[in-house]
């Protein structure tokens, strides 16, 4: 691979849709590309393998012109071109559907479609186009709906059907299928299927191995920053995809017998919630009950009253007394702080800005739940000196990777700002711990820690409830799964009663009511 | 177009030297303004800054003015950090002198200890109410305080204008809107014979220390900072909001009314329509320049009073209006915000590996 | 009856008229994701500036000195707020404060001139309607400016590609960006805008209104124009409707002083800012309605992730 122009060309004789040769770009203090090449050919679809920080999402910002190559060649359809901007990447022919939708929420979907195209500004007529080509690929949607009003599904219809109406011949997609259900998948892969088939080129992101044997024509692995291998995935085994992933197996967690005795810690009866924020879901009649020395699941989409369950069980937003139980106790009048001091414990969702003062250092962090044990804080005022030890036994116990306890929050990746963030709240004993999306933008090592950590708390004699939006995950560490579609929570199930089908199918069934 | 990065974490280099970058930036701004005003910028700088500190009258008017600007820039500081923008601490410094006086037009006459120390509680307690209503209207109405706090300023003018020129106007005055004179026991006692600085300087004094215990040390200080600095972080923490709203209007309120007492009972020693010359919006300056901390800001404070009497020394000797110093305190604020960016982030830089992991070291 | 009450409702206009040409200014800016709360000082600048150009080469040459120094007086706080991504609040307060100090440094040299203004133009046919004919059409050309303004403004947010570009940005930033939008550009040039219409509502002021230059001339309005736009929700119909409800409540005021009200004149004169109060209660108290509304990303600073 000498000759930038040799690529690819030796194994068809149309040149490939989309070539990159020696792609590397540099970040301060990372290398996230290094000579990263691979080519697409025209219907083909192709699969970028890789765990969370290999590099994947600004490989893909470089073809869509949002970031520029420090170095590198990339060839459109046999040709050099230098990609500007965006809108130079949807002049020749590239689409994008982004894996954090980027969408308008107060606009409707025609308004958010008519800001990537060009031309004459017609709402009206792209009303019906819009309309056309949806129905056309098995994507229906209603022009005028307003975005905040349409589930996460639909909202990646607009970000599909978005790219359609350009009329494509590369369309990238980044990890699309995280906020979707199984039966929801199934239908994506259909429509990929057939732009395939009509010649589009398909750049598929993802880490989830099943879905890329499943669709994928040839598959690209990538490992920090660099091309680990190309493999045609459906000759490939789970086991060998995730070495070249991760260099290693894959981790796999132990979930041992709990052997003491199980008792109600947590029971929610009867929790409804009128939303009076347009942008956000209600909760109609939730019960639940959580025993100690379990992890009970509750899976489901974001938007499906997540964050509103979320919110009263930390108590964040109240309710009435006796609608959340503590160990027996009414605690639904009480506020965050006051539930924290009676055993519960909550890892939110947002890392940096809420679970962390981005700015502060890990040492003050810990002051912000923590205050309330001993030492820490004495007729108003603090023990920082106190606030630093915790902050240190913290990072060792959980082996949190950071300079020490003075580094600000915001400094730390991912992981290790979870893993701090899980420590600090085991460290106060809880008897409950709430964790909402536990290992989201974590990489494979951090994730498998963070999961056994889980279980071995609930084992001995927490109860752990679990948020994801994965079903895989839920599937390793939990006991028993419920689902949260349309603000309503399904029975819990036992693991081994149940399966990602039948999950799928509750996701799903209520969405349809919601939306 | 955007010039930044983030720094992976806070330069404390940059922290400190912001605020004397700021100024030494300001100072070249004088110099220009001063070469195209045709004034020389060394005898400028001379008439501004070294000449008002050259007899011993200059240090006492120094320390006149700088406490109560220091005074209530302490009081600011502390809704800042938690976001909570009162930028009309002019109208709570008005409202605390009009209460402070209303103690001293009625006990017109008497002889008795206590009324000063009633003025000064009728000082604090009339700023913290007209701090308190911004209060209630964000809390109960959620009015944005920025605007409530300035619109409640320029009705605390208007009041002060109706009382001092109808029911307390001086009956034995001339027809200027002024209420009486004050009688001594409603006047700070003066330090030094001949000389302005009284000792109303010793509740700034004392308060210092008080404020900086408060914001380094409590509890609620490190409270009201994370709800400035991640409101979700608050109220996942349980850290109520509405009482962030409420301690930071009524303690800035109450500063600032603390202030506007000092001032009726001291330098002017009546109530009159010119009674602050601007010190509720200076303040909100010094608070900035001091970097929110309690002892940045004496020094901060020390400074702006410093441009006051250099503007007031430029009137006379260099026939430049007062208003220069509104500018200089404009162009300062300016100069800080935008140094102040650096402490967190830094110029965007080309990929020069070396320099970012010996710098990342650095900080580290 | 009606004899009396169409002067007063043509003064209301021309009160209306700064804050028209402001709050629209600062509305436009607030759509785009960013409050600049140095109306005041940009008002006040324009004010001075205008009053220079009217001096030496009339008033309409006064006005437009007006919106450019209004435009100029933005760019120190665009620079700190877009490029460097300081906090906005404190930058446009040191704005304020910078015009106040900067209008009454220059102004000293106008202080006791005055100078003509300008003649109302009946519009023919227009001011020949019964009522609205003499209150709407019978006033000075740069009230025919802020109709314009006004109508013109509606139909560009409402109707072309450039409204949409606008709303976006301001709803989110980090989505315009990625698809290919100059979101900084797009925030300058609006808050540009925000600072020309600024500077010339002030011009108005000193040129036509008053017609003087008196320091601190502006006396809040550039306050009462960013309160406008909360009132506005964010709509420039209602932001018309509201800065006339302002300017009848400034010509009343000055009314009843002359009719001998039994209310002491600086009471009275207190009342558009107490009303300024009473209307962001009114209006904030539903948070519902202010959230679907509220550009969202406003007043947080954007940095673009490379």
């Amino acid at each position: 691979m000498s000759d930038p122009s040799s690529i690819g060309l030796a194994k068809t004789p149309v040149p490939p849709r989309l070539a990159l040769w020696n792609i590397t770009k540099r970040y301060p203090g990372v290398v996230a590309n290094d000579k990263v090449s691979l080519s697409v050919a025209p219907g083909e679809i192709h699969a970028v393998l890789g765990e969370n920080g290999a590099g994947k999402s600004t490989l893909m910002k470089i073809i869509y012109g949002a970031t520029h190559a420090d170095e590198g060649h990339l060839l459109w359809n046999g040709k050099e071109v230098h990609i500007a901007n965006p809108a130079e990447a949807r002049h020749l022919g590239i689409g994008m559907v982004f894996q954090h939708f980027q969408l308008f929420e107060t606009l409707s979907v025609v308004e958010n479609i008519a800001l990537v195209l060009e031309g004459k500004f017609d709402l009206k007529a792209l009303a019906i186009r819009v309309k056309e080509v949806s129905e056309k690929y098995g994507l229906p949607l209603d022009p005028y709906r307003m975005v905040h009003s349409l589930s996460v599904g639909e909202r990646q219809r607009v970000e599909i059907v978005r790219c359609l109406l350009q009329n494509p011949q590369l369309l990238i997609l980044d990890e699309p299928t995280s906020v979707l259900t199984p039966q929801a998948v199934r239908s994506l892969f259909g429509t990929l299927r057939q732009l395939a088939s009509e010649g589009v080129s398909i750049l598929y992101i993802s880490h989830k191995l099943h879905e890329i044997q499943e669709l994928c024509d040839r598959a690209t692995v990538m490992r920090g920053g660099r091309v680990t291998g190309e493999a045609n995935p459906k000759e490939e085994t789970s086991a060998s995809l995730a070495r070249m992933m991760i260099g290693r197996e894959l981790p796999v967690c132990v979930s041992p017998a709990f052997e003491g005795e199980a008792k109600p810690v947590l029971e929610v009866k009867g929790l409804s919630y009128a939303n009076d924020d347009p942008f956000c879901s209600s909760l109609f009649d939730i019960s639940l009950c959580l025993q100690s020395g379990e992890v009970l699941g509750i899976a489901g989409i974001s938007g499906n009253g997540q964050a509103e369950l979320l919110a009263a069980l930390s108590g964040e937003q109240l309710s009435a007394s006796e609608c959340v139980l503590l160990e027996g106790q009414p605690v639904g009048h009480l506020d965050a702080g006051r539930r924290r001091d009676q055993g519960l414990a909550f890892v939110p969702e947002e890392r940096l800005g809420r679970g962390a003062v981005p700015s502060m250092s890990l040492a003050e962090n810990t002051v912000l739940t923590a205050h309330r044990q001993a030492g820490l804080s004495r007729y108003g005022l603090l023990n920082y000196g106190a606030a630093r030890e915790f902050a240190k036994r913290c990072i060792e116990r959980f082996d949190v990777r950071c300079p020490g306890v003075g580094a600000a929050a915001r400094s730390l990746s991912g992981g290790n700002l979870q893993k701090f963030i899980v420590g600090r709240e085991i460290m106060q004993a809880p008897r409950v711990m709430i964790v909402a999306q536990p290992t989201w933008g974590v990489d494979v090592g951090a994730s498998a820690a963070l999961r056994q950590t889980l279980i071995d708390i609930s084992r001995s004699g927490v109860g752990v409830l679990v948020i994801s939006e994965e079903l895989e995950e839920l599937f390793e560490i939990c006991d028993r799964i419920a689902v949260l579609a349309g603000g309503r929570l399904s029975e819990a199930q036992p693991k081994a009663q149940t399966d990602a089908e039948q999950i799928g199918l509750l996701m799903a069934g209520s969405q349809q009511q919601a939306a | 177009m955007h010039l930044l990065e983030p720094r992976a974490n806070s330069s404390q280099l940059m922290r400190w030297a912001g605020p004397p970058i700021a100024i030494l930036l300001t100072l070249l701004a004088a110099s220009a303004l001063f070469a195209i005003l045709d004034k020389p910028p060394l005898q400028a700088f001379y008439v501004f800054f070294i000449e008002p500190l050259e007899t011993a009258n200059g240090w006492s008017e120094l320390a006149l003015k700088a406490s109560p600007l220091i005074l209530i820039a302490q009081g600011l500081a502390l809704g800042f950090r938690a976001r909570v923008y009162n930028i009309g601490a002019e109208g709570q410094l008005l409202m605390g002198a009009v209460f402070a006086s209303g103690v001293a037009i009625y006990t017109d006459g008497l002889n008795a200890w206590w009324i000063l120390p009633m003025m000064i509680l009728a000082g604090a307690l009339g700023g913290a109410l007209w701090g308190s209503l911004s209060a209630w209207l964000k809390t109960h109405f959620n009015a944005d305080e920025t605007l409530t706090t300035l619109m409640l300023t320029y009705v605390a003018t208007y009041v002060l204008s109706y009382l001092v020129s109808g029911p307390w106007r001086d009956p034995g005055g001339t027809n200027f809107p002024q209420s009486i004179m004050f009688g001594e026991s409603a006047m700070f006692e003066p330090l030094f014979d001949g000389l302005r600085l009284n000792s109303s300087i010793f509740i700034t004094i004392v308060a210092v220390p008080l404020f900086w215990l408060f914001v380094s040390r409590s509890f609620r200080a490190y409270q009201l900072a994370v709800g400035g600095l991640a409101p979700a972080a608050a109220r996942y923490a349980g850290f109520s909001a509405r009482s962030g709203v409420w301690i930071s209007l009524v303690i800035s309120g109450l500063t600032a009314g603390l202030a506007g007492a000092m001032e009726a009972a001291g330098p002017v020693g009546q109530l009159t329509l010119s009674l602050s010359p601007g010190y509720g919006y200076a303040a909100i300056i010094v608070a900035w320049v001091g970097r929110l901390h309690p002892i940045g800001i004496v020094l901060s404070g020390l400074l702006l009073a410093l441009i006051y009497l250099g503007g007031e020394a430029a009137q006379v000797s260099m026939q430049l209006p007062s208003a220069i110093s509104w500018l200089f305190q404009g162009m300062l604020l300016f100069f800080l915000l935008g140094v102040d960016v650096f402490v967190d982030y830094r110029f965007r830089r080309r990929r020069d590996k070396r320099l970012m992991s010996s710098e990342e070291g650095a900080n580290a | 009856m009606i004899d009396s009450i169409i002067p007063i409702l043509v003064a209301t206009l021309a009160a209306a008229t700064p804050l028209i040409f402001a709050g629209l200014g600062e509305l436009v800016a607030e759509k785009s994701g960013v409050i600049n709360l140095g109306v005041e000082g940009m008002m006040l600048i324009g004010a001075v500036a205008g009053f220079a150009g009217a001096l030496s080469w009339g008033t309409s040459v006064g006005l437009m000195f007006g919106a450019v120094a209004g435009a100029l007086a933005a760019l120190p706080f665009a620079f700190l707020t877009l490029s460097l991504g300081a906090n906005q609040s404190a930058s446009g307060l040191a704005t304020t404060i910078f015009g106040i100090g900067l209008s009454a440094f220059i102004g000293q040299f106008f202080v006791s001139q005055g100078l003509p203004g300008m003649k109302p133009y009946a519009i023919p046919l227009l001011s020949s309607i019964p009522l609205l004919g003499p209150v709407f059409f019978t006033q000075t050309p740069v009230v025919y400016l802020a109709y314009l303004l006004y109508a013109m403004l509606a139909w560009m947010l409402a109707k072309t590609r450039w409204g949409l570009i606008l709303r976006a940005v301001g709803e989110s930033p980090e989505a315009a960006h990625a698809i290919g939008y100059p979101v900084l550009a797009i925030r300058y040039g609006a808050v540009c805008f925000g600072g020309a219409m600024a500077g010339l509502g002030g011009a108005y002021l000193s040129t036509i209104y008053t017609p003087l230059w008196v320091q601190n001339m502006v006396a809040g309005r550039g306050w009462i124009s960013v309160a406008l736009v909360v009132f506005a929700a964010w709509k420039p119909t209602r932001l018309m409707l509201g800065a006339c409800l302002f300017g009848g409540m400034t010509i009343l005021q000055l009314q009843a002083q002359g009719f001998g009200v039994a209310v002491p004149s600086q009471l009275l004169s207190a009342i558009p800012y107490v009303a300024t109060i009473l209307v962001l209660m009114v209006i904030s108290r539903d948070r519902k309605k202010l959230q679907l509304n509220l550009p969202a990303s406003l007043g947080k600073p954007f940095v673009p992730g490379e």
